[in-house]
């Protein structure tokens, strides 16, 4: 048995530590450790509450507009309103392209550049994939960072800025787009509609967001060959290399429902059982969290009833992150467990069998791109310039709330206490604290750590490509973890 | 830019991260651009290949003076918590704190470059009761020295250049990364707080398209309406520095055309504001007027320009769109 400590942990949105332990070439088991804290919950107490609309968008510049929508769902909760439509849908329209940006941001500058590693120097598609993909010198990030920069515009028309905008109220939005801004964003969309079905998919929308199973994906990877397509330019480097193998997750998989300015959620919430296959409610007064693993004092709590003080010098502790659970088991999230959840045939099929894994976690987030573009075309045409982005919110003295909402990373969920017009607790659930969740009290790792055992390293240990693309499958947010 | 390049080295302390996705919002592409300019990234933790050791190593050359380092950009606040230990961030792999490597290694770098207001003053990541015992490089909130002290001046006898934001904009960045490459930014190109003046020397509130409405003090009460934000809804544009109005931001215009205050987050101590979207007043006057008006000056004004206020000046402002639109000229431009 040799222990290998692997970091520091690049393209990931922050910094992360591994420690495995390799036995016969193989992960016999992995640590993973959140190695910032900050102390945002301790600086929520004793505010305002609507200054967590400054605050919190501040945990993540990857996340930043999701930060925004859990809180100000927590405090439309608090307060009991309702925005009006076009808040909805201004709102979903700037958290999916955010969304967008970051799966593509995932792909391109995070993901694909591990093919590119000398470790694959003969494999017969390595000088074609690092032409491409070659981190920051290849020329794909020539032409994902104009279509990325475009893409934002969405948020920069409807709230001004990304990252770290404050139009996003528990009433709706704060900018009213006039008919000339309604036809930039109908613009803006066409563009990114142009970008991925010539650069991305080599193929229409529609028809990545109707690919029904492996087969279908094959041929899609096949056909494609000859006309290009980064996609499926994956595919090919994914069956060459077996990742459907790779990274096997067989935790339950969790949505909180995502897109919900319409009323009906885009993707629907619930909790995946992958032994029986059923979808089952997500029962939110289940969840915990346990510090046993964290440099953190304090016994399981629900978030609504926790709290979070530094304990540095605890034994057994190995990072900042808690560990959260439903129902006492560590679940995964994403844009995998969203599409599973939401009854993606192509997501299911992915994932009959083994669980989760390397190739239907990036899958799943790309055909989820597909979908979520497409739903902007229709928010889009849905907006009505005539109509009010806001309404009046009442101030709140004493409330308890939360908001959930899907972050590109997957599940999200602020939790406030509202005690004499201030706030007296808040705490934060993030995507990647569930997935990349150290240890609980009674040993069990989490997500990720499970996800890494078997990874076979070779000679290569602890530089070896496989542990770089598991982790990265995920795409973790590591300032969000600890927060 | 022929000839040798601008070697940078970019590291992430205690941040949220979005100063380097701010960074993204440039209409070529940033790689290209940079590329164009002559600014080579040596690493930098969101795009370069290498991880692990390779940058371990990376960092113990520039640490020893074998790895020449033109320029040293810190992203986040440094953490000296808990308690003094700055154990509140460690870099994964090495085993040490990034309090102990950012003072190892500014001694080394040609300049040194806070991007965004937490490596500036300590941030949001500072904010009260500042958890983990944050400082920017050398400005603690708006008290010079921070983490290495006031003394301090980088081999090129720059103090710290502080490219302040939250997040900053991206060409604040760009340009001045441009500018010190070309050896174009001294001290005199620093304001008081360490922010390139080609930027600081404006105030948010310049160019604001809400002008009009802030000229008749015609204001907004609620959020999403289209009148001035300072006297009602926190906006802090006159008293904080920046040409944010006078750039694009995401393709948009920015924070006040977009309806919500300027937090004023170009200044240190930002984060520690108590009701970011509430005018604080003092018998019915706001407490923050701008910088370097006499405060009986602007009342007087106020009111007389509140009494002159236009009825669709009025009317406009505490509506979420124009609701009487202004008279345009006669065709042709002539009377009668």
């Amino acid at each position: 048995m040799t222990r290998l400590v692997v970091g520091p942990f690049n393209r990931v949105e922050g910094d992360l530590e591994l420690t495995l332990d390799v036995a016969d070439g193989a992960v016999a088991a992995a640590r993973v450790s959140a190695p910032l804290f900050r102390g945002f919950e301790r600086i929520l107490v004793g505010r305002p509450p609507e200054d967590a609309l400054a605050i919190v968008p501040r945990i993540c510049g990857i996340c930043s507009v999701s930060q925004s929508m859990a809180a100000a769902a927590a405090l439309r909760a608090a307060m009991g309103v309702t925005p009006p439509p076009n808040g909805g849908l201004a709102a979903d329209l700037a958290h999916a392209a955010e969304n967008i940006a970051d799966h593509l941001s995932h792909f391109y500058l995070f993901f694909m550049p591990d093919f590119c590693r000398a470790e694959y120097a003969g494999r017969p598609w390595f000088e074609a994939i690092t032409a491409r993909f070659k981190a920051v010198e290849g020329s794909a990030a020539g032409d994902l960072l104009p279509a990325r920069a475009r893409l934002l515009h969405v948020v920069g028309i409807l709230a001004g800025k990304w990252p770290h905008a404050l139009a996003f109220r528990p009433g709706g939005t704060t900018r009213a787009v006039d008919l000339g801004e309604t036809m930039r964003l109908v613009a803006t969309v066409a563009q990114l509609r142009r970008f991925l079905e010539r650069t991305l998919f080599a193929a229409p929308l529609d028809a990545v967001a109707a690919l029904a199973d492996p087969a279908a994906l094959n041929a899609f990877a096949e056909a494609s060959s000859s006309r290009g397509g980064d996609f499926a330019a994956f595919l090919r480097i994914a069956g060459d290399l077996d990742l459907q193998s790779l990274g096997r997750g067989t935790t339950a998989l969790m949505s909180y429902g995502a897109y919900r300015g319409g009323g009906e959620p885009l993707f629907r919430a619930g909790v995946f059982d992958p032994a029986t296959g059923e979808v089952r409610p997500v029962a939110g007064a289940d969840i915990r969290e346990d510090t046993s693993s964290a440099w953190l004092a304090g016994g399981p709590a629900h978030p609504a009833e926790a709290d979070t003080h530094p304990a540095p010098d605890k034994p057994g502790a190995y990072g900042w992150s808690k560990a959260p659970r439903l129902a006492g088991e560590p679940v995964e999230v994403g844009a995998l467990a969203r599409q599973v959840v939401d009854g993606l045939p192509l997501a299911r099929a992915l994932i009959d069998g083994g669980g989760s894994n390397v190739l239907a976690r990036v899958v799943a987030r790309l055909v989820e791109v597909a979908r979520v573009a497409l739903a902007m075309e229709r928010w889009v045409g849905a907006l009505d310039p005539g109509q009010p982005f806001s309404t009046a919110a009442p101030p709140v003295s004493d409330a308890a709330a939360d908001g959930l909402v899907e972050a590109a990373r997957g599940s999200l969920g602020h939790w406030i206490t509202i005690q004499d017009g201030e706030i007296a607790r808040y705490q934060i659930i993030s995507p990647t604290t569930w997935n990349f969740s150290p240890r609980d009290s009674a040993g069990v790792p989490g997500p990720l750590e499970q996800a890494l055992v078997g990874t076979a390293v070779g000679e290569r240990g602890a530089g070896a490509a496989a542990i770089q693309h598991v982790v990265r499958s995920f795409d973790p947010c590591m300032v969000c973890t600890a927060h | 830019m022929a000839g040798r390049t601008f070697e940078v080295l970019w590291l992430q302390a205690a941040g949220c991260g979005g100063c380097t996705m701010a960074l993204l919002d440039r209409d070529a592409g940033l790689f290209d651009e940079l590329r164009a300019l002559g600014i080579r990234l040596l690493w930098h933790p969101s795009f370069s290949e290498e991880t692990g050791s390779a940058v371990v190593d990376l960092l113990a050359a520039i640490e020893r003076g074998e790895r020449p380092l033109d320029a040293l950009l810190i992203e986040g606040a440094v953490l000296r918590g808990p308690h003094g230990t700055g154990l509140a961030q460690r870099l994964a792999g090495t085993g040490r704190t990034m309090l102990e490597i950012v003072r190892a290694l500014a001694p080394r770098a040609g300049c040194c470059v806070a991007v965004g207001s937490c490596a500036a003053y300590g941030g949001v990541s500072a904010a009260s009761p500042d958890p983990m015992e944050a400082t920017g490089l050398q400005f603690e909130k708006d008290f010079f020295g921070g983490l290495l002290g006031s003394d301090f001046r980088s081999r090129n006898g720059l103090p710290v250049v502080n490219i302040a934001g939250c997040a900053p904009h991206s060409g604040w960045v760009v340009e001045t990364l441009t500018a010190l490459a070309a050896g174009a930014l001294d001290a005199d190109g620093l304001d008081a707080h360490g922010r390139p003046r080609f930027f600081a020397d404006h105030l948010a509130h310049h160019g604001c398209s809400r002008n009009e409405f802030y000229e008749y003090k015609a204001s907004a009460t609620a959020a999403g309406e289209r009148g001035c934000l300072m006297e009602h809804l926190g906006c802090k544009a006159t008293q904080s520095v920046g040409d944010c109005n006078q750039r694009s931001w995401s393709g948009g215009g920015g924070c006040t055309h977009a309806g919500y205050a300027c937090i004023a987050c170009t200044s240190p101590g930002f984060e520690d504001i108590r009701g970011f979207t509430t005018t604080p007043k003092v018998a019915g006057i706001p407490v923050g007027l701008p910088l370097d008006m006499p405060k009986a000056w602007f009342i007087a004004l106020a009111a007389l320009s509140k009494s002159a206020t236009p009825r669709r000046v009025r009317d406009n402002a505490s509506a979420d769109r124009t609701v009487v639109p202004p008279r345009g000229a006669p065709p042709g431009g002539g009377a009668g």
